[in-house]
C-alpha cells in the first residue's frame, strides 16, 4: 500500500475513512476519535529502522493490560486477610474453573513485566534514549519503574506464604533505618507491630487500587512525553530534523500500520515464551515462584534464605553487601535513583553506543554483568565469597554511574550519519 | 471389616493398615528377600542425598497406588486439606463406588475434604507438634526431599519414638513404615569436617545404612511404595498439572502458527520501507 496521498496527508486504513456524514461524522463531531487515531498512529512518524530492542516497549504496555486484566479476575476470588489469604489462593489454584491459569498468568506476567521492563531500561542505555530532548521521558519511565517495583513487592505479600511474609518483614524494616522517625514510620506502615493481617490488607488495597491507577497515569503520560519528542532509534538522530517536502521525516513511517504489525509479530514471540513458562515451568525453578510459599506465613518459622523475587536481588545484594545496616539502606536506594541522573551525567557528544568508543563500550558491558551478577548473588546465602563478590560488583555498578561524566566526555567518537542506516528486507 | 461402623473412626487407622497390608501383599514377600542378600544389601544409603524420586504424575496407576497408600498409612495423622476426595476420584478415574468402598473413611462424603480424624490437640500432646498438612508439601519441599525422608528413618534409641531420620533429623515423626521396610541402624564413621586453630576437628559422620531387621517388603517393593506415594503427593500438591501441560501443547502450537501469520502480514505491510 502507499503511504502517502497525493495531497500528502497520510494514508487511512479502509475502515478508518473518515465519511463527511453519518454516525462516525456524528461522533467526530462530538468527540475527536478521529484526530486521536491520526496524532497517535496512523499520523504518528517513528523511525523506521528500530531493531529487536524496540519491541520491548510495547511489549511492557502488553504485559500491563494482561496483569489488569488477570488481577481483576483473582480479586474477585482471592480473600485478603491472615486466614484466608493462602486458603483463597490455593482455591483459586484448585477449585475455580481456569483460576490455575489465571493466576499462573498473572505470577508469571509480574516476572515477564519485569524482564520486558529491564531490557526496555538497556535499551535506552544503548541508544542513549534517555538524552535531551527526552529527560522527561526518562523520568516518567523511572517514576514507572518504582511504581512497578512497589506493585511487585505488594503483591508478593498477598498469596501470604511464608516467603511472602519474611520478605515483607525484611523490606518493611529497612524503612526502620530512617534515623529518628525509622521506628514509627515501621510501625505506621504496618498498622502493628508486626507484619500482620492490618499489612495485608493495606498492601491489598494499594496493590489492586492505588499503584494500578498511578502506573495507568504514569503510562500514558509516558506516551504523551513520547509522542511529543518522538522515539529515539539505533543511530541516535533525530528524524525530525530531515523532513520531505510534505512536513514528514524522510526517515520516518506512520506507526499505523507498519509498527502495529510489527509489534504483534513481538507479542506473538514474547507469547509463544510466556506461554512455555505458564504452561510447563510455571514456577521456573523457583525464580518465579518460590518453594517457601507453598507453606503458609508462619512468624515461628523463618525460611532457610530469605531472598525477595529475582527482580529485586541486585538491589538486595547491594544491601547485604554492607556491614552496616543504614549505609546498606541507603545505597540500596542510591542504586535505584542514579537512574534518575542519567541524562546529565552522560556527557558523550553521541547518542548511540554504535558512534561511541570503546570505553562506553565496555562500562556499559560491565555494568551489565555487574547488575546480573548482583542479580545472582543476591539469591545466595550473604557469606564469604559472595559477599566478596557484590562489594566488587556494586562498586562497578556505581563507578558506571559516578564516573560516567568523565568517561563518556573523553571517550572517541566515531562520525554520526546524516540519515538513519536501514536495509530493507 | 470395613463396613464396622460401630468402632467408628477410631477403627479406621486398623482398618485401613490391614487393608493395606492385604493391598501390598500381592506379590511375594518373603521375610529373606527383605533384606536381599546379607553382602549385597549390608551396606546402603551412602548416596542417599542424590537419591531422586523420579516420579511420574501421568503414571495412573501409580498415583493410584500412592492414593492407597496415603489412605492406609499418612491419612491416620496427616490431612490433604485443599483436596476433596471427588477430586481424587475424578482425577485418578476411580468409580465412585470403589472411592467409597476403598479410600474414603467411613461416614465421609466425597464432596468433603481429605481430613485426618486425630484431633490436632491431640496430635500436639502426642507428638509435640502437630503432623503438618501435605496437601503442598511435594511443592514446598519437593518430591525429591519426600522421597529421601520416607527412606531415610533409622533406629534411633535416644529418639522418643525409637526412630531418626537423615532427611530432617529430629523429625517427631514415628516411623510408621518400618512394618514395611523394616528396621535398619545408621553406621557412622570418624571424619575431619574441619579446622580450628591448627587442629583438624573430627567428628561421627554418615557413612551407610545397616539393615538389622526385615520389614514385609522386600527393598525394591519399598522403593516402588514410597514412589507410588510421592508420585500421589505430588499430585495432590497442583492436581491441574496434567491438564496444564495438555493444553500447553495446543497454546502454543497455537501461537506458533498465530505468530507465523502475524510475520507473513507484517512483511507484507514493511515491503514498501524502503
Amino acid at each position: 500500500m502507499t503511504v502517502k496521498t497525493a495531497t500528502g496527508a497520510p494514508a487511512r486504513l479502509p475502515g478508518a475513512a473518515a465519511p463527511k456524514k453519518g454516525l462516525w461524522a456524528w461522533l467526530n463531531k462530538r468527540l475527536p476519535v478521529d484526530a486521536f487515531l491520526s496524532a497517535s498512529a496512523t499520523g504518528y512518524y517513528a523511525p523506521k529502522n528500530f531493531n529487536v530492542w524496540y519491541f520491548f516497549g510495547s511489549l511492557a504496555l502488553f504485559v500491563l493490560v494482561m496483569q489488569l486484566v488477570t488481577g481483576i479476575f483473582l480479586t474477585m476470588f482471592y480473600k485478603p486477610g491472615e486466614l484466608t489469604s493462602f486458603d483463597s489462593v490455593e482455591y483459586i489454584m484448585r477449585e475455580v474453573d481456569f483460576g490455575w491459569l489465571i493466576r499462573y498468568l498473572h505470577s508469571t506476567g509480574a516476572s515477564a513485566f519485569f524482564i520486558v521492563v529491564y531490557l526496555h531500561m538497556f535499551r535506552a542505555f544503548l541508544y542513549g534514549s534517555y538524552r535531551a530532548p527526552r529527560e522527561l521521558l526518562w523520568l516518567i519511565g523511572m517514576l514507572v519503574y518504582l511504581a512497578l517495583m512497589a506493585e511487585a513487592f505488594m503483591g508478593y505479600v498477598l498469596p501470604w506464604g511464608n516467603m511472602s511474609f519474611w520478605g515483607a518483614q525484611v523490606i518493611v524494616n529497612l524503612f526502620g533505618t530512617i534515623p529518628w522517625i525509622g521506628t514509627s514510620l515501621v510501625e505506621w506502615i504496618r498498622g502493628d507491630y508486626g507484619i500482620a493481617d492490618a499489612a495485608l490488607n493495606r498492601f491489598f488495597a494499594l496493590h489492586v487500587a492505588a499503584i494500578p491507577l498511578a502506573l495507568l497515569m504514569l503510562v500514558v503520560l509516558h506516551l504523551v512525553a513520547l509522542h511529543e519528542t518522538g522515539s529515539n532509534n539505533p543511530d541516535g538522530i533525530e528524524i525530525k530534523e530531515k523532513v520531505g517536502p510534505d512536513g514528514k521525516p524522510l526517515d520516518g513511517i506512520p506507526f499505523h500500520p507498519y509498527y502495529t504489525v510489527k509489534d504483534l509479530v513481538g507479542v506473538g514471540v514474547f507469547l509463544v515464551l510466556f506461554a512455555l513458562v505458564v504452561f510447563f515451568k510455571p514456577g521456573l525453578g523457583g525464580l518465579f515462584l518460590e518453594a517457601p510459599n507453598f507453606e503458609p506465613a508462619n512468624p515461628l518459622s523463618t525460611p532457610e534464605h530469605i531472598t525477595p523475587a529475582w527482580y529485586f536481588t541486585p538491589y538486595y545484594a547491594i544491601l547485604r553487601a554492607v556491614p552496616d545496616q543504614r549505609m546498606g539502606a541507603l545505597l540500596m536506594l542510591l542504586a535505584v535513583v542514579s537512574f534518575l541522573f542519567l541524562p546529565w551525567l552522560d556527557r558523550s557528544p553521541v547518542k548511540s553506543m554504535r558512534y561511541r568508543g570503546w570505553i562506553s563500550r565496555t562500562a556499559l558491558a560491565l555494568f551489565a554483568v555487574s547488575f546480573v551478577a548482583l542479580g545472582y548473588l543476591g539469591m545466595q546465602p550473604a557469606e564469604g565469597l559472595y559477599v566478596m563478590l557484590a562489594r566488587i560488583f556494586a562498586a562497578i555498578y556505581f563507578a558506571f554511574f559516578l564516573l560516567m561524566p568523565f568517561y563518556s566526555r573523553i571517550d572517541a567518537v566515531k562520525p554520526v550519519p546524516e540519515r538513519v542506516t536501514y536495509h530493507a528486507h | 471389616m470395613r463396613t464396622d461402623r460401630g468402632r467408628g473412626r477410631r477403627g479406621l487407622l486398623a482398618a485401613a493398615l490391614l487393608s493395606a497390608t492385604a493391598a501390598a501383599t500381592h506379590g511375594a514377600w518373603a521375610a529373606e528377600e527383605a533384606a536381599g542378600s546379607p553382602e549385597a544389601a549390608a551396606r546402603f544409603g551412602a548416596d542417599w542425598q542424590s537419591w531422586q524420586a523420579a516420579n511420574d504424575v501421568s503414571d495412573i496407576p501409580s498415583v493410584q497406588r500412592g492414593a492407597r497408600n496415603f489412605v492406609s498409612y499418612c491419612l491416620g495423622c496427616h490431612s490433604l486439606k485443599y483436596e476433596r476426595w471427588s477430586r481424587v476420584g475424578e482425577d485418578l478415574g476411580v468409580p465412585p463406588r470403589l472411592l467409597q468402598q476403598d479410600l474414603l473413611p467411613p461416614g465421609d462424603k466425597p464432596a468433603q475434604y481429605i481430613l485426618t480424624s486425630m484431633p490436632a490437640a491431640d496430635a500436639e500432646a502426642w507428638f509435640g507438634k502437630t503432623p503438618p498438612d501435605l496437601t503442598l508439601m511435594a511443592r514446598a519441599r519437593g518430591q525429591d526431599y519426600l522421597y529421601q525422608f520416607l527412606k531415610t528413618f533409622y533406629v534411633d534409641p535416644a529418639s522418643q519414638t525409637g526412630a531418626n531420620n537423615l532427611r530432617l533429623p529430629t523429625t517427631a515423626m514415628p516411623h510408621v513404615l518400618s512394618e514395611l521396610e523394616g528396621l535398619k541402624r545408621a553406621v557412622y564413621k570418624e571424619a575431619i569436617t574441619g579446622a580450628e586453630g591448627g587442629q583438624a576437628i573430627h567428628q561421627q559422620v554418615f557413612d551407610h545404612f545397616e539393615q538389622i531387621a526385615p520389614g514385609r517388603l522386600s527393598a525394591a517393593e519399598y522403593d516402588g511404595f514410597v514412589r507410588d506415594t510421592v508420585n500421589f503427593l505430588d499430585y495432590v500438591s497442583e492436581p491441574t498439572q496434567t491438564a496444564r501441560r495438555a493444553l500447553g501443547v495446543w497454546v502454543v502450537l497455537f501461537l506458533l502458527v498465530f505468530t507465523w501469520l502475524a510475520w507473513l502480514v507484517k512483511r507484507e505491510y514493511w515491503k514498501d520501507v524502503h
